[in-house]
């Protein structure tokens, strides 16, 4: 089981995407698991065969357990190549035959419609890769049973990889009780209505979410000694650079303008290395490749922070692509292990709500994170003329371990030059 | 077309952009980015949704003057085909 972050202590297995015998390759994604955070696509780093699944569907396990064996091709049997090195072997496989790890076939799908997960008004609980998986194969989230806290459908649940039974912590509701319920804000009376089975799963998705963040952010709290520098940054370059452009697009090739300050913190970042990569053992390690971590909020509560890779050698275009798409699959499920492992500096930009300044907690081990407020009109000197500009607050938090404020200010001040030079971006 | 089919091709795709949050609890004057927790991400799928749906282009220059359901359906009431 991989560490897919600082924030991650165990992880579910959803499902295996391969069987023993399967010839793999290096970046083939080989299972689904699901953390406190999301389900992953977990990728292997070596070419081989299979030769052992370990871990079974639906067993939850701790970071560094082995899930499964790969002979790398120079080995020829003898040696076995560990998927994901220390710990030794997982607890026993639960009594379940291994057929059951793999895809099951269509319509092999819980045939059960006797009880139906009831859902108030309409709404049914499910992860949002439990909602992708279900919507891939064509099965209609009603007629699954889910298995999490509170009857929450979880993509095991969707894959067939967990025992059909509902644990009998989790009440049923009996069919009555579906019936005919207000929407959500109607405060239902009390006796025979869902609110009760409502809660939990909210709570409980939330009470792992919080937990991996607080894992993280304490460590980074507890051992990073931060410093914040912040920028006022004159945008209008930028912006009338981007709506000129945009102006003359179709509405699904426009850029969002987050996408220029990522490319100009890219750029930056190339000018100030130091900022780019993380402390361990004790030392900066910086990163050659650029890959930005780029924070995004789940509607339900918690946040995800996956890479845009190699983000200074891509164009604007591109890194809109490749925004979408990972923003797309943060919140539908489908992230790869390499893109919440890869990150080598983090960007946030709370700029959608109105907040002007961000002061961040790094994500560790990386050493910086660039926050971006929102862009407000606001009066700005220059040449000894006033004038109404777009301005925009940057903020640096660095770990002063690795840098100090001299370095720190290089960045912002290559960040701000960019920016007046959208053309380079 | 109607304000009311209008009005429920805006919900189906918000409903699609949102799932977890619901729709149907949305007032004709409630702000919906600050309701449904709409970022600029999604606000940009709506736009294009609605393009591919109605037909009807929005500028940029205009994503100023629609924060609720009311506004965004009499918006486009006024120049769907």
């Amino acid at each position: 089981m991989p560490s897919l972050g600082a924030d991650m202590q165990e992880g579910t297995l959803v499902e295996w995407l391969v069987k023993p015998g399967d010839r793999v390759k290096r970046r083939d994604v080989v299972a689904v698991v699901e953390t406190d955070k999301a389900a992953i696509e977990i990728e292997v780093y070596e070419d081989g065969v299979v030769e052992r699944l370990v871990v079974e569907p639906g067993q939850k396990v701790p970071v560094g357990t082995v899930l499964a064996i790969i002979r790398s091709d120079g080995e020829a049997g003898a040696g076995q190549k560990k998927e994901a090195a220390a710990g030794e072997v997982a607890a026993p496989a639960p009594g379940r035959s291994k057929a059951e790890a793999v895809t099951p076939p269509p319509g092999h799908e819980p045939a059960a419609p006797a009880p139906v997960a009831p859902a108030a008004a309409g709404r049914i609980k499910a992860s949002p890769y439990a909602r992708r998986l279900a919507a891939e194969r064509g099965l209609a989230l009603e007629r699954l049973q889910g298995t999490g806290p509170g009857g929450v459908i979880r993509a095991a649940d969707v894959a067939g990889g967990v025992a059909p039974e509902v644990p009998s912590a989790v009440p049923q509701q009996p069919s009555a009780a579906v019936a005919d319920q207000g929407p959500a804000t109607v405060t239902p009376p009390a006796a025979e209505t869902p609110p009760a089975a409502e809660m939990p799963p909210t709570r409980d998705f939330q009470a792992g979410m919080r937990r991996a963040i607080a894992a993280a952010m304490a460590r980074s709290n507890r051992e990073i000694p931060h410093y914040y520098l912040g920028l006022r940054i004159d945008m209008s370059r930028t912006l009338r650079r981007l709506e000129a452009e945009n102006l003359k697009r179709p509405i699904r090739e426009r850029i969002l303008p987050v996408v220029p300050l990522i490319k100009a913190v890219a750029l930056a970042l190339g000018e100030v290395p130091e900022l780019n990569g993380y402390w361990l053992e004790d030392r900066l390690q910086p990163q050659e490749a650029i890959n930005i971590g780029f924070a995004i909020a789940l509607r339900q509560g918690g946040l995800l922070t996956p890479a845009l890779l190699n983000a200074d050698l891509q164009t604007l275009d591109e890194l809109m692509a490749a925004l979408r798409d990972l923003i797309t699959r943060t919140r539908s499920g489908g992230l790869r292990s390499s893109e919440l492992t890869e990150a080598t500096v983090t960007v946030t930009s709370l700029g959608d709500l109105g907040v002007e300044t961000v002061y961040g907690v790094i994500y560790p081990p990386q050493v910086a994170l660039i926050g971006f407020g929102r862009t407000m009109e606001q009066p700005w000197a220059e040449n000894g003329m006033l004038a109404v500009r777009p301005v925009l607050t940057a903020t640096l938090a660095a770990d002063h371990r690795a840098t100090d404020g001299h370095r720190g200010a290089q960045f912002l001040d290559a960040l701000n030059r960019y920016l007046q030079e959208p053309e380079k971006l | 077309m109607t304000e009311d089919r209008i009005k429920e091709v805006v919900l189906t795709i918000l409903r699609r952009i949102a799932p977890e949050a619901d729709p149907t609890t949305l007032g004709p004057d409630d702000n919906i980015r600050r309701t449904l927790d709409i970022d600029s991400f999604d606000a940009l799928n709506f736009f294009i949704r609605l393009d591919e749906e109605l037909g009807v282009s929005v500028p940029e220059s205009d994503y100023g003057q629609l924060h609720t359901l009311a506004e965004i359906v009499r918006y486009l009431a006024a120049r769907v085909q």
